[in-house]
């Protein structure tokens, strides 16, 4: 499946990357190349073969329902790039 | 003391003929005064390790010491380190001070080990090379103008250099093998859930898993009885119980049946690295084990499947990147949308970006079925070559890379870098255990033999590991970095 | 042209958790910002997620509640998209395989009538935190609290016609969801959200309409007037030549209005995948067999139930139904003074009447189910009439007595029923009413019964309430009668 520009910026804008003119063309002829690699795939007949999620067959594990974290919002917010009031801040969204 | 494997500074901590503080102070000044050379570690936490160390050596005094109690060791930078910068080689995590430890790394602080620093790596664990890494590259120390191996390039580079005794890496698609490999030294990665990946960044997190690096298989098991185990913060760590990995070491080999994949043989694989790993299966003969060769007939769509699940589980792991409550962002953001794009296109290199583009055009609508799904069942087809394979044999055997360490540089577009991998990432795919161990040098670079086993069958690899280490010396050479700077 | 509408309903039910979906964090509401989001929550690089058994358990008892399949293998989803208040990038949910298959409520309208209504399925999913747009320096502020807090997701089918049945499903979720325990219900803070999907086609038409979905509308009224207005709107778009497109919606309670969220430039492109970090949730049949058992009587059986064995009206077992705790509250009442029917009128009348002048909620009433049935038991026994009982109901409402006996007794309300006593104050009212008297004895005697009242209430007033009025009646008739 031929890749197109289009399809790159798509990718970025869905991935929120900030993508220029110039460095376009250079991802459009990495990721084609990659996906050429990739369609190596559609070579194999796969039908009827179950698609593998984790290379186990194990189930999910419950947890009990308990509270076991407390408060550690000054530690967490020590890394974070803008807050006030205990609020992470963004620039401001519109609803 | 530093071209002790871990055993056997473990054995002189003991009888207190060194004590950890001498041994970290000595392992401290020589990352001091050659890794500027090697650039193996990102962060070194000098203090913090001789204050562990004083507390290591008080323990012993107090009678509270275990095995590891006060054994120096390096982690890949991918391991959250509470109080410490973690940033997975990466500028986006430049200035993250993780605020917790990840479950590995208080095992092993609760095994009284000490951490000497955070090694370099490609960023978020992409790449085969360390080239990848915002921190430079690494260099492998049995020749300067070669890579260490990757995405763990700096525990690789480090424990080869005698810079760590040992390390811990990860391994999503051959990250510790192959490192291991190029580096001269023994990795191991686990089968996918017996090691915990609560508090290790994720890449891709059906494939991920940490693992030893070290000189010997027996330094390998000393660090899998620590770090291995059940832990409820991870919904895909195993309950299964953790065997004693030393006491299986020395088994006897005779009767071992021996697997040799024929697709592990064929185009791409360099005649040298081919001879050694020949040379390695006859000192298994001599041991008692029998060859024949196997057939994992899906092996040719490993990459192509790995390069889809890969980068699909990255484009989502890695949204968490926004710059809104860690990370790098971005200067004076015009709107929430310029934050997102700018924080992630200025925080993360270019593989990165790739393969965030990769994973999201494959999971996007209309290419879903054809990349993703299909991917998920060559996965399954590729696990079953592995399982038919062991009914009837053991193990595995085969090169852990076609090729000995390539020069830095030499690998221009990514595809090329990918098909290095050939070797190492159905292994991942398949959820298998699999170790490399040195096995011989190519134009002075080294070989790696990789062992593959099925689903929790390390003690098994770790014993066969050993025994090819009783008979041979690889495991024990030292790059020239090493000796002349002794 | 005459039109139809169709209505589907996708509502977010917040269990009631101690603990998130994914983490160990506390999921109660109004903490400050930020201080109940741990590691987890906030998304912090490297952490996991590990299901909460509890979240499970009550997603079963839903599905089990609406006759529903339940999943025996359910998976987790990531839905993918960059928003501030969703810290990891992505929504765990579950897409492709929910927990809960399809199943129906019985609804009851306003009209006694019922109707059944589908649910495609119902999924559990992780909330999102929150964001605060009060302007700090121009910035908005994100608290992530909420995130990571169970949703339980359910999706009906489009078989609602009017906003009236919209409404009633929605209360019948809410009754059911409230029965069992597994949410507050609680619109105001949130605990329950719905979007409404509204289309309108040409009566008879089969094919659906074009959709709007209206978002977050949360409370029943809202529901109501935004649906009302949202079909309006659609009809009179098409009558005018024009077209409904497929959009989200937001209602305006202030105006009174829908009007179109500012979409994207982008249609959304979530780029679904099963959550790696997660594995399938596999329920065997001992665990539904367990669940089963544990089942209270849900709202359509108690209604039943109140009719077929305790004869009320369809009307009233229906109220009484409602709510749990409302059920609850009549059905001790009715197990303390042993009649349904008078249970039924005081837990409807007075309790009802005070509760919401005082807007309280049944379970915070100040008189409790075993004082209201102790005071109907006095009534019908006869110790007080129904005057003195309203009395009785009005101190214990306020804290004057533990009992109604005890009230009775400080206020003398005991009904008296001795016949001397009630004669003699009689024969002193007649004394001391001659201008009444005369005008009764000249009156055409069929408009003596009317002019009675007079002294009935002259002789209550004299017992101050407590006389027996049947007893006042037949005694007056009497004594009047013999003046004639």
């Amino acid at each position: 499946m031929a890749l197109e520009e289009s399809h790159v910026r798509r990718a970025a804008h869905l991935a929120r990357l900030a993508i220029s003119d110039d460095q376009a063309s250079g991802f459009v002829e990495d990721l084609s190349q990659i996906l050429a690699m990739v369609d190596e795939l559609q070579r194999l007949d796969t039908d009827g073969v179950a698609p593998l999620a984790h290379p186990l067959d194990a189930t999910q594990r419950l947890r009990p329902d308990e509270v076991t974290e407390s408060d550690q919002r000054e530690r967490f917010q020590q890394c974070a790039p803008a807050v006030e009031n205990g609020l992470y801040l963004v620039p401001r969204v519109v609803e | 003391m530093h071209d002790q494997t871990l055993t056997q500074l473990a054995a002189a901590l003991a009888s207190g003929e060194l004590s950890s503080r001498e041994l970290t102070a000595h392992y401290l000044k020589r990352i001091e005064r050659f890794d500027g050379t090697l650039n193996s570690y990102i962060t070194v936490t000098a203090d913090q390790a001789l204050e562990r160390a004083e507390a290591a050596d008080k323990a012993r005094a107090a009678g509270k010491a275990g095995l590891l109690t006060g054994i120096p060791l390096a982690l890949k930078d991918i391991f959250c380190t509470q109080g410490v910068k973690t940033t997975c080689g990466s500028k986006m995590l430049d200035n993250f001070i993780a605020p917790y430890d990840a479950t590995v790394v208080e095992r092993l602080s609760a095994a009284g080990t000490v951490s000497l620093g955070k090694t370099n790596m490609d960023e978020f664990a992409m790449g085969s090379s360390n080239e990848n890494s915002h921190y430079g590259a690494v260099k492998n120390p049995w020749d300067l103008s070669a890579v260490p191996g990757g995405s763990s390039g700096g525990s690789a580079a480090a424990v080869a250099a005698d810079l760590a005794p040992a390390a811990l890496g990860t391994d999503t698609g051959g990250s510790i093998r192959q490192p291991a490999a190029f580096c001269g030294i023994t990795g191991l990665k686990p089968t996918y859930g017996r090691v915990s990946r609560f508090g290790i960044i994720a890449y891709a997190s059906s494939l991920d898993q940490a693992g030893p690096m070290a000189r010997s298989a027996e330094d390998c098991a000393h660090l899998m009885n620590v770090i291995s185990g059940h832990d409820g913060r991870d919904s895909t760590s195993v309950t299964r119980g953790v065997p004693d990995y030393t006491e299986t070491l020395g088994a006897p080999l005779s009767g071992l049946k021996i697997g040799l994949p024929k697709e592990y043989f064929g185009d791409g694989l360099t005649t040298e690295v081919e001879q050694a790993v020949r040379e390695a299966i006859k000192v298994y003969e001599s041991l008692g084990a029998t060859v024949r060769e196997v057939s994992l007939p899906h092996t040719h769509y490993a990459i192509p499947a790995y390069y889809v699940i890969a980068p699909a589980e990255a484009s989502s792991n890695l949204s968490r990147y926004d710059g809104v409550r860690f990370g790098h962002r971005c200067d004076d953001p015009s709107d929430l949308f310029d934050l997102y794009t700018r924080s992630r296109a200025e925080g993360f290199g270019d593989e990165v970006k790739r393969r965030i583009l990769i994973g999201t055009h494959t999971l996007s609508e209309g290419f879903f079925d054809a990349y993703y799904k299909k991917a998920q069942q060559v996965r399954r087809l590729i696990r079953q070559d592995f399982l038919d394979a062991f009914e009837e044999v053991d193990v595995l055997m085969g090169p852990a890379s076609p090729t000995p360490a390539f020069d830095l540089g030499a690998k221009k577009d990514p595809v090329s870098m990918y098909l290095q991998d050939i070797y190492t990432i159905a292994v991942n795919l398949a959820g298998i255990p699999g170790i490399s161990i040195p096995a011989g040098l190519a134009a002075n670079r080294p070989v790696g033999l990789q062992i593959l086993g099925t689903h929790f069958a390390e003690a098994k690899l770790l014993n066969v590991a050993h025994q090819f280490q009783q008979a041979t010396d690889w495991h024990l050479q030292r790059p020239a970095f090493a000796l002349e700077n002794a | 042209m005459q039109w139809e509408t169709v209505i589907g309903l996708e509502v977010h039910v917040q269990l009631a958790t101690r603990s998130k979906i994914f983490s160990g964090a506390p999921t109660a509401f109004g903490a400050e910002p930020n201080t109940q989001a741990c590691a987890v929550d906030l998304g912090l690089p490297g952490v996991l997620p590990v299901v909460n058994e509890q979240a499970v358990a009550m997603a079963v008892q839903f599905g089990l509640a609406v006759h529903a399949e339940i999943a025996e293998v359910s998976i987790f989803d990531r839905k993918n998209y960059f928003y501030p208040d969703l810290p990891k990038g992505y929504q765990t949910s579950q897409m492709y395989h929910p927990i809960v298959g399809p199943g129906e409520v019985e609804v009851t309208l306003d009209d006694d009538t019922t109707r059944r209504i589908r649910i495609h399925h119902a999924h559990l999913e992780e909330d999102a935190g929150k964001s605060l747009h009060e302007d700090i320096h121009g910035m908005t502020g994100i608290d992530l609290n909420r995130a990571g807090t169970p949703l339980l997701e359910i999706v009906s089918e489009p078989d609602m016609r009017n906003a009236k049945e919209a409404v009633a499903y929605l209360k019948a979720l809410h009754s059911i969801v409230t029965y069992l325990g597994i949410s507050d219900g609680n619109m105001a803070e949130g605990s329950m959200r719905c979007d409404v999907n509204v289309s309108v086609r040409p009566k008879g038409q089969e094919a659906f309409g074009t959709r709007a979905e209206i978002k977050n509308v949360n409370s029943f009224r809202f529901v109501e007037r935004a649906i009302a207005f949202e079909v309006e709107r659609q009809i009179e778009l098409i009558e005018d030549g024009g077209k409904v497109v497929q959009e989200t919606r937001l209602y305006d309670p202030d105006r009174d209005e829908t009007r179109s969220m500012r979409t994207k430039e982008e249609a959304n492109d979530y780029r679904y995948f099963p959550c790696p970090d997660l594995l399938p949730v596999v329920l065997d049949q001992a665990y539904l067999d367990h669940l089963r058992g544990q089942l209270p009587e849900l709202p359509a059986d108690k209604r039943e139930r109140f009719q077929s064995a305790l004869g009320l009206s369809a009307y009233d077992a229906s109220v009484l139904s409602a709510s749990r705790e409302m059920a609850e509250f009549f059905e001790e009442t009715f197990d303390v003074c042993g009649d349904a029917k008078q249970a039924a009128n005081w837990v409807q009348g007075e309790l009802s009447g005070a509760l919401n002048r005082e807007n309280l909620g049944v379970a915070q009433s100040p008189i409790t189910a075993r004082q209201l049935g102790e005071l109907i038991a006095r009534v019908i026994d006869g110790t007080i009439n129904g005057k003195a009982a309203k009395q009785v109901f009005q101190a214990l409402w306020n804290g004057q007595g533990e009992s109604a006996d005890e009230v009775i007794e400080s206020k003398g309300l005991k009904q008296v029923t001795d016949t001397g006593a009630i004669e003699a104050m009689i024969d002193q009212v007649i004394q001391e009413s001659p201008v009444q008297v005369a005008q009764y004895r000249d009156a055409e005697p069929d408009k003596r019964g009317k002019m009675i009242g007079y002294f009935v209430g002259q002789v209550m007033k004299a017992s101050r309430g407590t006389a027996n009025p049947q007893q006042v009646n037949g005694l007056l008739k009497e004594k009047l009668d013999a003046l004639v």
